[in-house]
């Protein structure tokens, strides 16, 4: 017995696991189009110092349409702007030099899009995993105890969240913000705040769906304390449903924050947000669309890909 | 339906060399291969064979019910002459419970549960033969009492849930024959209820058999069952059929090995561990896409012969001609087929330690509280649940005692009890000199945790599946074992899974990697990894199939005498009880009506219950005789439970109103048999044997 113990093959590596089980979501054309749509702004948001043709905040020429060319004085100084050394002078024309394109245009300030839009994709990328995160940090341990224990700390537990999930949502984040001040971070905790009575039941409705199992009872048989049964007989089994619900939630989060931001109530300016882009374009929308439309996009593709990530998830997990 | 002939007296149904495919995201699955059968007019053929060898398969195929991934791949289906693969879909939908019926495991789940019995009746003739409403409706009474349901009217008039599961299968099986059709398929229709529910049902199907113009094919695990019901039998494996023939010729003259495998590892109720030892087939059923060449019981067959047996495919050798008698065996004429094994076993009996576990008046009642307007207004809100009454038994150590009773008996609170999941309302669990009746396990000493352990029921559910079996069993000894250092841990998880006799490298399995035998290996390992005292069983092979069920049961027998455990086995199986338990108890709605030594319960005399039970009991031996003894009624419920004998209202020697007013006192037949029951007791010991060997006088003399 101890020679064989000692000839145990090893089991592969985590990473390998890992790598294996998203390689299965091949078998998904939906999963693959909703993973390449968030891939491509995870990208976008990590390469942005390299990808923005300006920097966000400049005021460069106000509300060029979509392909302008950028074209200024050879002596034009601006603290933030581009490098000067990529201008190139003009031939026909002495004295100008083009800086590049405006390939979305820019705003009623100048500020070009196309830029806002790449460095934006930072701020949602950051914030609203952030708060999706800080929101199951919340839900779930309140949804597992609550499923398993039932009784009176479930009856407190349904009870406070039914209370928060019976008010509309919005005026909730309006109430929250307003109150506590305007930063970041108090976006973060409106989200969790709104969103984890949520993410509550859907833990405890799986928690009282696996707590008959036997292998709960085996764990409860032995003595097992109550963490351990919450969150290592349990949990772990209601992983799959809970990652699909991640990622619908996800899109769900970087609307509420582009909503917020569009109410005025998002980040603080002028660091861009897709949300607040929107709501300054909008006096304009009839004669410059392009000021609101491509933010508009930009938010649209990233939740799109969000919710197809998570149908083809689901996909593949009904599978097998 | 015009296509087929009304006065067709050829096979009702022909399979010829049908073969059947599942297609899968990885490849294609033969589940059925050379299928051959033959149905003549009112004749009952009995498919049985274990999970996964494609019987349920063939019953789909002939329904022609064919999912997106399942497509005949060779091979016809003729019904009453006509190939079903030339018919529209308009024609099989009519085909369909007109001509051809089928029965299901689950009644529920064939049963509408949001409409009313005679709509759901009422519209198989209404739709097939587009009679009138009131002639619908008086067909489905009639249907309804030949089924043998008491007060069809009412029945007619209720929603599925309001009547208990053995009348739900009898309105599907009345369902099903509405529009008299030619062919009934049944596929496990009694898997699902409990034996006494089970002997009625199997009952009228084989009455019906003898009495309606329908032929019928039953699927069935279960050989005792095909007995009863069957005129012939072919017994499946791995997609195949092995052997065919009438059932005496199978039964007692089988010419298979594998047959013989099934029929020496199923229990029989007239059979001890010492008169006739289980024998497990070793190995496991071949996975489809891995099948052997050849013969595909070859790697599990004691005859295998190389070169021989896996030189291609086999075709049906004929045996008997004149009766049909086929194997699918190369060897069949070389091999010694007189049964094997019956004397050979070496005495097990162990010599009992002292008592380990006293129970005494145990009770254990839940609190039904009702928060409706009606009983606040009334005063009363609150009933209970009478789930354990009055227990009192004794274990001792390296003894097997056997809790028996159908669903609804209190098996389950009682071993709650005991493990401390809950609280006992009164009476004391005495276990090794502590009473642990009010201690929840929460409460209690790690070595009273340590000593008390469970094997479960379900195979999917024991293992936890986001964990490897190492990773688990490590948690249990790390948590018993005072072992901490993680080389010690993982060097007594092999040796473990060494004791349940299973190969190292399955230390990093994960469960759904394992098969349902050996989950429950891991689940038995599980329970002893901390050298329990005393380990509870709840049903530990009876969601196993018979081959694996026999190497399980062995194995847990095994490491019991090894280590001289206690072992409270859970079960409502009479053969198996009969097989491995020392003791029995018998429990009906809560209490225990009878218990003794094994030999007591199973001779009489017998508390009626008792004796109903083993009735019903389905015995796979042709040479056995049993009194038939089927219990009226269904179980009453347990928060208003029956005044006085609460078997009062089934029983069949109830004799008189003082089993309706007084609970009856227990009489001490001698030795410590206890029988819960009014009949005097002279009366009761003159009762005679229900099984007795064909040829014995059935009533005892006295």
């Amino acid at each position: 017995m101890t020679d064989s113990a000692l000839q145990l093959s090893k089991r592969p590596s985590a990473a390998t696991r890992v790598l294996k089980a998203i390689l299965l979501l091949r078998e998904s054309w939906v999963g693959m189009l909703g993973a390449a749509l968030v891939l491509f702004w995870i990208l976008v948001a990590v390469f942005a110092p390299v990808l923005a043709p300006f920097s966000p905040n400049d005021n460069l020429v106000p509300i060029a349409t979509p392909g302008t060319e950028f074209v200024t004085d050879a002596n034009w100084q601006s603290g933030k702007f581009v490098a000067k050394d990529s201008c190139t002078p003009i031939e026909d024309e002495p004295g100008k030099v083009y800086c590049g394109t405006f390939w979305l245009g820019t705003d009623n300030l100048g500020r070009d899009i196309l830029s806002r839009i790449i460095w934006g994709a930072q701020t949602v990328l950051i914030f609203a995993p952030m708060a999706t995160f800080f929101a199951y940090l919340v839900g779930i341990p309140m949804g597992l105890w609550a499923g398993y224990s039932r009784g009176r700390v479930d009856a407190i537990f349904s009870f406070i969240s039914n209370v928060i999930l019976s008010y509309p949502v919005l005026v909730l984040y309006v109430l929250i913000i307003t109150t506590i001040d305007r930063s970041s971070m108090n976006i973060v905790a409106a989200v969790v705040f709104a969103s984890a009575p949520g993410i509550f039941r859907i833990v405890r409705g799986l928690a009282m769906d696996l707590r008959p199992r036997e292998y709960v009872f085996a764990a409860e048989t032995r003595g097992e304390p109550l963490w351990y049964v919450l969150f290592m007989e349990i949990l772990p089994n209601a992983r799959g449903p809970l990652i699909v619900d991640a990622m619908l939630r996800l899109g769900y989060v970087i609307i509420t924050i582009g909503t917020l931001a569009f109410l005025g109530l998002g980040l603080p300016p002028p660091d861009p947000d897709w949300g607040r882009m929107i709501s300054e374009g909008r006096q304009m929308i009839q004669v410059f669309p392009h000021i609101s439309l491509f933010p508009c996009l930009a938010i649209s593709s990233l939740v799109l890909g969000f919710n197809l990530l998570a149908d083809g998830l689901r996909e593949i997990s009904l599978r097998d | 339906m015009g296509k087929f002939q009304a006065d067709w007296d050829g096979p009702v149904l022909e399979c010829k060399s049908l073969s059947i495919s599942y297609y899968t995201r990885a490849a294609e699955i033969p589940a059925v291969q050379d299928f051959n059968l033959a149905l003549k007019k009112n004749e009952t053929i009995g498919l049985v064979g274990e999970s996964g060898c494609g019987k349920s398969t063939v019953a789909m195929a002939i329904m022609r019910y064919m999912g997106k991934n399942m497509a005949i791949t060779g091979g016809q289906v003729l019904y009453k002459g006509v190939d079903l693969a030339t018919l529209s879909e308009e024609e099989l939908r009519q085909l369909r419970g007109s001509e051809i019926s089928m029965v299901y495991q689950e009644p529920m789940a064939s049963l509408n549960p949001a409409m009313k019995l005679d709509r759901q009746l009422m519209e198989v003739p209404l739709y097939h033969e587009h009679v009138s409403e009131q002639e619908a409706y008086d067909r489905a009474v009639k249907m309804l009492s030949n089924v043998k349901l008491p007060d069809p009217e009412r029945v007619m008039a209720s929603y599925p849930h309001q009547i208990s599961g053995g009348q739900q299968q009898r309105v599907v099986i009345a369902m099903a024959l509405l529009s008299e059709p030619s062919l009934l398929l049944l596929d496990e229709p009694t898997t699902a209820l409990d034996v006494t529910v089970e002997a009625g049902i199997v009952e009228l199907i084989a009455e019906l058999a003898g009495r309606i113009q329908t032929s019928m094919i039953y699927i069935s695990h279960n050989l005792g069952l095909i007995l009863e019901t069957c005129d012939r039998i072919n017994v499946m494996y791995s997609g195949q059929v092995v052997e065919e023939g009438s059932v005496s010729e199978v039964f007692d003259k089988m010419r298979h090995p594998y047959t013989q495998g099934l029929f020496s590892a199923i229990p029989l109720p007239t059979a001890d561990k010492n008169a006739r030892p289980l024998q497990a087939i070793r190995g496991q059923l071949p996975l489809p896409h891995a099948r052997p060449k050849g013969c595909y019981f070859g790697p599990r067959c004691d005859h295998f012969r190389d070169g021989l047996c896996d030189g291609g495919p086999i075709s049906m050798q004929t045996v008997d001609e004149a009766s049909g008698h086929g194997s699918r065996c190369l060897r069949w004429t070389e091999i010694n087929w007189t049964r094997v094994g019956a004397g050979a076993g070496q005495d097990v009996h162990a010599d009992f330690g002292e008592s380990v576990l006293n129970v005494e008046h145990m009770k254990k009642y839940y609190e039904l509280k009702d928060t409706s307007m009606a009983a606040m207004i009334k005063g009363g809100s609150s009933r209970h649940v009478k789930a354990n009454e009055s227990i009192s038994f004794l274990a001792r150590e390296a003894e097997t005692v056997a809790i028996v009773g159908e669903s609804g008996c209190g098996k389950s609170t009682l071993a709650k009890v005991l493990m401390g999941l809950e609280t006992a309302t009164e009476g004391t669990v005495n276990f090794q000199g502590k009473d642990l009746s009010q201690v929840p396990v929460q409460q209690r000493q790690r070595d009273d945790v340590k000593a008390l352990q469970m094997v479960f029921q379900n195979p999917f559910d024991t293992l936890n599946p986001s964990h490897t079996v190492g990773s688990q069993l490590g948690r249990v000894i790390r948590k018993f074992g005072g072992i901490t250092d993680g080389e010690a841990v993982r060097r007594r998880v092999l040796e473990l899974l060494d004791i349940v006799k299973l190969p190292s490298d399955f230390y990093f399995r994960r469960p759904r990697q394992l098969s349902g035998g050996q989950k429950q290996r891991v689940g038995i390992a599980r329970a002893f990894a901390g050298n329990p005292t005393m380990v509870v069983a709840d049903e530990p092979v009876s969601a196993l199939d018979v081959s694996v069920a026999a190497a399980v049961t062995g194995l847990l027998m095994d490491i019991q005498r090894t280590y001289r455990t206690t072992l409270l086995f859970i079960s409502h199986d009479l053969s198996l009880v009969r097989y491995l338990a020392d003791r029995v108890v018998v429990m009906y709605l809560g209490h225990i009506v009878e218990q003794g030594t094994t030999e007591e319960i199973f001779s009489p005399p017998y508390h009626p219950y008792t004796e109903a039970l083993l009735s019903a009991v389905p015995i796979a031996d042709t040479s056995i005789e049993k009194k038939r003894i089927i219990l009226e009624g269904s179980l009453p419920s347990v928060i208003n439970p029956p005044k006085g004998c609460v078997f009062h209202t089934r029983c069949h020697r109830k004799i008189g109103d003082i089993c309706q007013s007084q609970v009856p006192p227990q009489v001490d037949m001698g030795g410590g048999h206890r029988i819960l029951c009014h009949i005097p007791e002279d009366e009761l010991k003159a009762m005679g044997p229900v099984i007795v060997q064909k040829g014995e006088p059935q009533e005892a003399a006295e």
